[in-house]
């Protein structure tokens, strides 16, 4: 067997399909591959996306709590403030008013107490008195006891 | 052929040769026999295959894959799914036993897109009398798959069976008998077309895809003839060789559909019989 133009021509059909391969079926199968490719890489990139992302929510969520956990301190701090500033001026308040209160009984027992006395100081100068008549009636001897009931008289 | 190789070649010969095998041993009787070329075209095939599919898995990356990689993940996508939707029982050999079928037989298939005088030629001019290139096309490496997938077929059927039940089935199937005296009636025949089935497979797979690559191969032998012998001052030359370009042409073109189909056949009738094989009757 020799070279000639069967073999060269058996070249040429060949590289005519291999330009028809190359022209029409590779760049299909190229295409496959590199929309193929490109869906990997977009996907890995998403989840890597994603995975950044819920770091930082975590993060952020974290963040939050903890925020949420110092300004509910706070609040209860004020709370509690504000809770004894209540009682203390409740407490004030029940003293002073008890002290006003306080007062206002001694006065009124003092009054009470004087008024009684002044009652007491005429029913016992007229109690005074009618001892004094019903001596007088059985002793009628009004001179001789009068010094003395004046004396008792001036002394009420 | 090769002593006269410098004579003015006669069509008959020309085909002749190129159907002929390189053999040796042949002192030892026909069936001793080694079509050398198709054993070496289909172990460097083999090679070619192992290497490249060990060399992009040992590389395969989860992240972005390489052009390569995508290409070797779209074809084992592909059998997986053919593997899935007809394999239903579990095996952890078909999905690497039909991705080895359909690469390898598609490499020995394209072998026969190599233009049919290139390498011949070339063996020629380097002392060797016969090549035939394509593997596929010689009986030997087609039976020889077809053989391996036989006993694979049994040896599956056997460990998802058990014993009993996979030589039972020999006796009791395709036709279900009722009642013991109908079970032995049907037995024999039962086993009759157990065993032509059986026997059926391979040849089948074997011949279709001998056949198919043998007539491609012969047609491009033939398209090559058209031209055989002539000179570029003779006019036959200048008419038949714009002829040869064209049908040798569409032929190829054609030839990819046939090669990658009967790569295909063979790897899905595969599964289809071990399936089969696994499945109970």
């Amino acid at each position: 067997m020799s070279l000639n133009i069967t073999l060269v021509i058996q070249g040429l059909a060949f590289f005519a399909v291999v330009w028809l391969v190359m022209k029409f079926g590779w760049p299909h199968i190229i295409a496959a591959i590199e929309e193929r490719q490109k869906k990997i890489a977009e996907g890995l990139a998403a989840a890597d996306r994603a995975k950044a992302e819920l770091a930082a929510a975590d993060n952020k969520a974290a963040e939050e709590v903890k925020s949420a956990r110092v300004k509910a301190a706070e609040i209860l701090d004020k709370a509690h403030q504000q809770a004894n500033q209540a009682i203390e001026k409740a407490k004030g308040d029940a003293i002073t008013e008890g002290n006003r209160q306080l007062a206002a009984a001694r006065a009124e027992i003092e009054s009470l107490s004087h008024r009684a006395k002044e009652e007491l100081r005429k029913q016992v100068s007229l109690l005074a008195v009618a001892g004094a008549e019903k001596i007088l009636k059985r002793e009628i001897d009004a001179n001789a006891h009068k010094a003395l009931l004046d004396q008792l008289a001036s002394e009420i | 052929m090769s002593a006269e190789q410098h004579a003015p070649e006669s069509m008959t010969g020309y085909i002749k040769h190129h159907l002929a095998h390189l053999q040796v041993n042949q002192d030892a009787g026909i069936f001793w026999t080694v079509h050398l070329d198709s054993v070496l075209f289909k172990l460097a095939l083999a090679l070619l295959f192992v290497f490249f599919f060990l060399r992009l898995s040992r590389r395969a990356t989860s992240g972005v894959p390489g052009k390569l990689q995508c290409a070797l993940e779209m074809v084992v996508e592909f059998v997986d799914g053919v593997v899935k939707e007809t394999f239903h029982g579990h095996s952890k050999l078909i999905g690497p036993l039909a991705i080895s079928i359909f690469g390898l037989v598609f490499l020995m298939n394209f072998m026969d897109m190599i233009p049919v005088d290139w390498l011949p030629w070339a063996a020629q001019h380097a002392g060797v009398p016969y090549l035939r290139v394509v593997p596929t096309a010689d009986p030997n490496t087609t039976f020889g798959m077809a053989i391996t997938v036989f006993l694979l077929i049994q040896w599956v059927g056997l460990t998802h069976k058990g014993v009993g039940k996979f030589f039972g089935e020999f006796l009791t199937a395709p036709f279900h008998a009722e009642g013991g005296l109908m079970k032995v009636a049907m037995a024999p025949f039962n086993l009759l077309l157990r065993l032509i089935e059986e026997a059926v497979r391979p040849l089948s797979l074997a011949l279709r895809l001998f056949g198919n690559m043998y007539a491609g191969e012969l047609i491009f032998i033939l398209i090559a003839v058209m031209t055989l012998g002539a000179g570029l001052n003779e006019l036959m030359t200048w008419i038949m060789g714009p002829v040869q370009f064209v049908s040798g042409f569409i032929w190829t073109v054609f030839h990819i559909l046939v090669i990658t189909l009967q790569a295909f056949i063979f790897m899905m009738l595969t599964i289809v019989y071990l399936s089969m094989a696994a499945e109970h009757h």
